[in-house]
């Protein structure tokens, strides 16, 4: 096994860090119903020592190879070839910390604001983290389906059992959408599977090549499953009503992991499995992405609902990160995923935000605040934080992210670079727009005695605050973890291309010579 | 020694009086009568067949058939009763709960 | 010891402080970390300039901030001649006003969070002075931007002072975006964004065309003007110059500071950094020079009927602002510095000594002024002097430096040089005119308030009018750093800048000079005359003119109507595209219409196939009946 990197701690990391949720969650499922504090708690100490478990990744990670790290391989289902097998390299390392971090977070934000159920609804937040995880963690299609699938399950109770007005659509949708798309890519893993002998193996699969009409099927065929999670536009209407509709531990994980997943996909899977297709597919993906920016942005400004705004918004950034993905050079894909990890932070932050405001007036319309920065000053200086990151000015981690998109997109095609950059403009009119109209100007009668922010509210924005900050102003200390696996994705990719134009020309000269 | 067609023709024309049976009435017992006719008709081929294949397996199924047979006829007999109870008929054409 | 770092540091440290303890501890003290913080930055900045006079200039890295594959970018300070003055500007002028908002901010309730932002101003402005690469530049430039939308809408309560901060931020966007570009554009072709390596391989890109949207254009011209759009952005050029009259409505010693003395300078100062690019593109300096020239005349006239005192001193600093860009244009950059050191002073005089005013008006009328002389000497005295400077009287700070502008205008020798050189000439009339008009409405004649008002009358505390005398001094001081040679001085500014902006190759015999001089002095003393005329001897004159020529005064009072056509044309059609064509049609029409048509046209098809399901037992019956005896007979014929 030289192709990748044991784990060497004296545990096994990514087991640990995937099952010992289900632990959590298997704890408080044989607990009484009543005991709710017991509950939280369970739930609270769980996902903290997951992400205490998980910080070995971050110290222990070797920045200087591109192989797999922390792998765990054991035979599963040995007559399939099917086998445990898990890893983590530069591109997932952080979605996995940034997995764990969001959890703790959502059991903080829910701690007083989910009355009925409770029991079923830590077991579902603890069972989505742990598929989340081992999302990003599987080097095994098999596994890697069971757990894309398995995180549908919770977010759809989560969504459905405890949202808002209209949560049955919007839930049934969701999981529709997704489910669509999730049955195509696993045609297109059973495809894979067939062609290349009977392995699940994601590693080995990236080894072999295939034909470039194949891969152009295959593309599609993932792109279907990867698109509606980014969203890319034109898929992207199951995300606003999910949004809104979801409690607010449902939006932050929706924002800050679940739509990551597809984003994950395009790098793990479309872009090494099928390098000649994506080449070809790049201009396709450049506009829907630029579309998707620009499009999200206006829309945002015509939205009367908070969540509804801030899920709109997720479009025109998730947009950013496909065109990174895309411009298919360093900064373009160090950028993409920086943005990813970035627009986890933000927009969960900002969906946490609304989440305490709406525990006390119970309301998501814009036009019901107004003059909130009297009444809350705090709580008014956090949401700024997260505005001016999420409109990507310097010093917070947005600014990194655009930028380095924006030049990526920029190198790739200068016209998608000058549209791209036309989304920061619309940014910063819509977040500033909304942020007047819910923090400035004339207090609204309904806003007046509110209270600030308690201790429980501040300790939950406090660690996202400070990595805004953290990846604003050094942000190294996360490039870092991409160069090696950056590098050595483009490299394939790049390579793919320039042997797709030699077999383009190898066959006009056949057909010439014929 | 009976030829193994007469044994077929016999196992046929049972079949037939069942199936014939099972469309034409619309009592829900002599349905299941015409069920019961069925299997055995299909048991007398079983076991015409095991005999004349010199092979066992065909009894051994036909004994299984038997026994599904008596268990299928106690629990179709039991849902008859319960529906009697809650419809008062007998008459599979009054029963349409299974309309889509 | 690296003592410079601390320049900008301090601030971002009083900044913290503020923020964290302003609200709770320090409250009314909330100034002291502020104002010790810029105070303190100001004595390095000396020291500094001191270091630089004796030629130490300072580029380092600090740390490595970006690295992604080619791409690698630093935070790291660049100490040289032109940052030295900007530095002394900044901390100069800022330290004042910080003492002058003491008294200015008293007993407001967001008290802490003024000076906190004061703070975080200075830092980013610092940051944006001593970047030594375009992206701490960038840094800087959005960091101001952002003050500036804090400080703005200040008073957040008033729907006007919140509409002001956004449009002042979105605005700022649009220049920003094409900055963005430009410095996306520098690092394609240089493949590093860091000064000093752009500059000194500029020259070997002359010629080089680039293919941008579908247009060849020449690279470094394409350069030049990204960067000049995020210029003309922040420095409140036309046609981006919309968001400074409106930014008035933040509190006056904010529009001194950011508005007037620094951050607005902070697009010429960026233009007399990039001189190496912008000089070798003939095309970008025309623009440059054109865009300043155009500016400075539109806000010069506008500037005449506005009755607001604060929007007055703003449209003059468009004007002053478009003769800075003038100055760059024809290849003066160190006329251009020197007449950005020379406005922050006399603006920032005229800016806080409105403020005097208004402090003790409370309003901004000078139609509701009058004959305020006599309760605010001091005040009009500053004022006084600030008028004469920024009209270009000689022998004060203004006249140095504007004549220097017109005279590099002139000796240029090229058709652009002409041309701006005539704008300038009348701008020239203007400058005097509109100045005086608002002293002689403010100051002289009788009060046109209320009684009430009038009571309430009184000259500011010391506060404020001590920072307002040192100012004053500034600006009559502050040009003798460059007099001319032509008037016997030493010109010792230009040559200070030189090593980094260069030495501009004029041609003009002294007699020129003394011509040039002395016809936009007597223009510049024309205007004062007919505005002392308007204005305090035939006060009927102006009324009848506005009357006469009513169609001129309605366009000069609506400033043109360019607001109006921005709503209509962006702001509006935005809008309407946002809220009835995306969120109406094509997301709740097309994309959900498929996405819930399909489910439908689904339910409607299964709807249609259960009739299948009778319920009647002999129909299924029947079915299993046909059903095995076409299997039996598929098997029996066909296979």
């Amino acid at each position: 096994m030289e192709q990748v990197i044991m784990n060497q701690l004296s545990y096994p990391i990514l087991t640990t860090v995937i099952f010992l949720p289900v632990l959590g969650a298997l704890l408080i499922l044989i607990s009484r119903r009543s005991w709710e504090l017991w509950i939280k708690w369970v739930a609270l100490i769980t996902s903290i020592s997951t992400l205490i478990l998980a910080l070995p990744l971050f110290t222990e990670f070797d920045k200087t190879t591109y192989k797999m790290q922390f792998v765990e391989k054991h035979s599963w289902i040995p007559e399939w070839n099917i086998n445990y097998y898990l890893g983590v390299d530069g591109i997932s390392i952080l979605l996995v910390l940034l997995s764990a971090l969001t959890a703790i977070l959502c059991v903080m934000i829910s701690w007083y604001s989910i009355k009925t159920k409770v029991k079923e609804f830590y077991i579902s937040i603890l069972l989505t983290t742990a598929a989340m995880i081992g999302v990003f963690c599987s080097l095994d299609f098999f596994l890697f389906y069971i757990f894309w699938e398995a995180m549908l399950i919770p977010m759809f109770l989560i969504i459905g059992v405890w949202g808002g007005p209209n949560r049955i659509y919007a839930a049934i949708k969701f999981f529709l959408y997704t489910l669509v798309g999730s049955v195509l890519m696993l045609v297109g893993i059973i495809v894979l599977y067939l062609y290349s002998g009977r392995t699940f193996d994601i590693l080995e699969l990236m080894t072999k090549s295939y034909p470039y009409s194949m891969q152009l099927w295959l593309f599609w065929a993932f792109f279907a499953a990867f698109a509606v999670k980014v969203p890319m536009w034109p898929v992207h209407t199951w995300l606003p009503d999910a949004h809104t509709e979801a409690p607010t531990a449902g939006s932050v994980i929706l924002a800050a992991i679940l739509i990551k997943m597809g984003a994950y996909g395009f790098l793990r899977f479309s872009l090494p499995l099928f390098p000649e297709a994506s080449k070809a597919m790049t201009p396709v993906m450049l506009i829907l992405s630029v579309i998707a920016i620009i499009y999200g942005a206006v829309i945002c400004l015509g939205q009367t609902d908070l969540k509804r705004l801030i899920a709109y918004s997720s479009v025109s950034h998730m947009g950013f990160v496909t065109l990174g993905i895309f411009a298919l050079n360093s900064q373009g894909v160090e950028g993409g995923i920086l943005q990813m990890v970035n627009h986890g932070v933000v927009t969960g932050a900002l969906f946490l935000s609304v989440g305490i405001v709406y525990d006390r007036t119970h309301s998501r319309q814009i036009a019901d605040y107004g003059g909130l920065s009297t009444h809350m000053p705090i709580y008014a200086a956090f949401f700024m934080v997260f505005t001016l990151a999420s409109v990507g000015f310097p010093g917070t981690n947005g600014f990194i992210g655009e930028f380095l998109v924006l030049l990526g997109g920029f190198t790739a095609n200068k016209l998608i670079g000058v549209l791209a950059a036309t989304g920061v403009i619309l940014g910063a009119a819509y977040m500033l727009w909304l942020y007047q109209r819910v923090f400035f100007m004339a207090v609204n009668p309904k806003v007046v005695g509110l209270p600030d922010m308690d201790i429980r509210e501040t300790l939950t924005l406090v660690p996202l605050i400070v990595l805004v900050f953290w990846i604003g102003v050094y942000p190294n200390s996360f490039l870092s973890f991409m160069h090696a696996s950056v590098e050595h994705l483009l490299e394939r990719v790049n390579m793919a291309g320039s042997l797709q134009e030699a077999n383009i020309a190898k066959t006009i000269m056949e057909g010439v010579i014929r | 020694m009976v030829p193994l067609s007469w044994y077929m023709l016999l196992s046929l024309a049972v079949f037939t009086i069942g199936v014939f049976g099972f469309l034409t009435r619309r009592n829900i017992i002599l349905m299941f009568m015409s069920i019961e006719l069925m299997l055995n008709a299909v048991n007398i081929n079983l076991i015409a067949i095991s005999h004349y294949m010199q092979d066992l397996r065909g009894q051994i199924l036909a004994l299984f058939i038997i026994a599904v047979a008596a268990a299928e006829a106690a629990i179709g007999l039991a849902i008859v009763i319960a529906l009697f109870r809650n419809k008062a008929t007998a008459h599979v054409d009054e029963v349409q709960e299974l309309k889509g | 010891m690296k003592l410079y770092v601390l320049i900008p540091f301090l601030p971002l440290a009083a900044f913290i402080i503020n923020i964290l303890l302003g609200k709770e501890v320090l409250r009314n003290k909330a100034h002291w970390p502020s104002c010790l913080a810029i105070i303190g930055s100001f004595i390095i900045s000396v020291i500094t300039l001191f270091d630089v006079i004796n030629g130490r200039v300072i580029n380092e890295d600090l740390y490595t901030w970006i690295i992604s594959g080619k791409f690698q970018v630093s935070i790291g300070f660049l100490v040289d001649q032109l940052t030295a003055v900007m530095l002394i500007v900044v901390t100069c002028v800022g330290s004042l006003i910080h003492i002058y908002s003491i008294g200015y901010m008293h007993g407001d309730k967001g008290y802490y969070r003024f000076f906190a932002y004061m703070s975080l101003f200075v830092f980013f402005m610092l940051m944006l002075v001593m970047a030594n690469n375009f992206l701490l530049l960038y840094v800087g430039w959005e960091g101001v931007g952002l003050c500036s939308y804090f400080l703005i809408g200040f008073w957040y309560e008033k729907r006007a002072a919140a509409d002001a901060g956004k449009k002042a931020f979105i605005v700022n966007r649009f220049g920003d975006f094409g900055f963005a570009l430009g410095i996306f554009m520098i690092f394609l072709t240089f493949g590093t964004i860091h000064y000093a390596p752009v500059f000194s391989e500029v020259k070997n890109f002359v010629g080089h065309t680039v293919n941008f949207l579908g247009f060849e254009v020449d690279l470094i011209t394409l350069i030049a003007l990204l960067l000049f759009c995020g210029a003309v952005g922040k420095s409140a050029q036309i046609p981006l110059h919309v968001w400074l009259p409106d930014a008035m409505e933040g509190p006056t010693p904010v529009s001194a500071l950011i508005h007037a003395a620094t951050m607005v300078t902070a697009g010429v100062f960026m233009v007399a950094r990039c001189n190496a690019i912008f000089s070798l593109s003939p095309d970008a300096m025309i623009v440059v020079a054109i865009v300043g020239a155009i500016t400075s005349l539109l806000a010069a006239t506008i500037a005449c009927v506005q009755n607001d005192i604060k929007r007055i001193i703003a449209y003059s600093t468009l004007s002053h602002l478009g003769m800075m860009f003038i100055a760059c244009g024809v290849g003066a950059y160190a006329a251009g510095v020197f007449h950005l050191y020379t406005h922050a002073f006399f603006k920032a005089l005229l800016f806080l000594a409105a403020g005097s005013v208004i402090h003790a008006v409370v309003h901004n009328d000078i139609q509701r002024m009058g004959g305020l002389k006599k309760y605010m000497p001091i005040t009009y005295a500053v004022m006084f002097i600030g008028a004469l400077s920024a009209g270009g009287i000689p022998g004060l700070a203004g006249f140095f430096s504007k004549d220097e502008i017109i005279w590099s205008a002139f000796a240029s020798h090229s058709e652009v040089g002409k041309f701006v050189w005539i704008m300038l000439t009348a701008v020239a009339f203007f400058t005097p005119f509109y100045s005086f008009r608002m002293i002689f409405l403010t100051f002289h004649g009788k009060f046109r308030g209320t009684h009430h008002e009038e009571h309430h009358l009184h000259e500011s505390p010391n506060v404020m009018t001590i920072p307002l005398m040192i100012l004053a001094a500034g600006a009559i001081a502050a040009g003798w750093a460059g007099i001319p040679s032509v008037l016997g001085g030493g010109a010792h500014f230009a040559h200070f800048l030189e090593p980094v902006v260069g030495h501009p190759e004029f041609h003009g015999t002294h007699a020129q000079e003394f011509g040039v001089m002395g016809l936009s002095t007597t223009i510049a003393l024309i205007g004062l005359v007919i505005a002392f005329v308007f204005y305090i001897r035939k006060t009927d004159i102006p009324v009848m003119l506005a009357r006469k020529f009513k169609f001129f005064y309605v366009v000069l009072f609506n400033k043109y109507f360019v607001d109006e056509l921005y709503n209509l044309i962006i702001i509006k059609p935005t809008f309407w595209i946002a809220r009835k064509f995306l969120v109406g049609f094509t997301d709740a029409k097309i994309i959900e219409g498929i996405v819930n048509g399909v489910p439908k046209a689904i339910g409607v098809f299964s709807n249609k196939l259960r009739r299948v399901h009778t319920g009647i037992v002999h129909h299924y019956g029947i079915f299993m009946a046909a059903g095995a005896f076409f299997i039996i007979l598929y098997v029996l014929l066909w296979r």
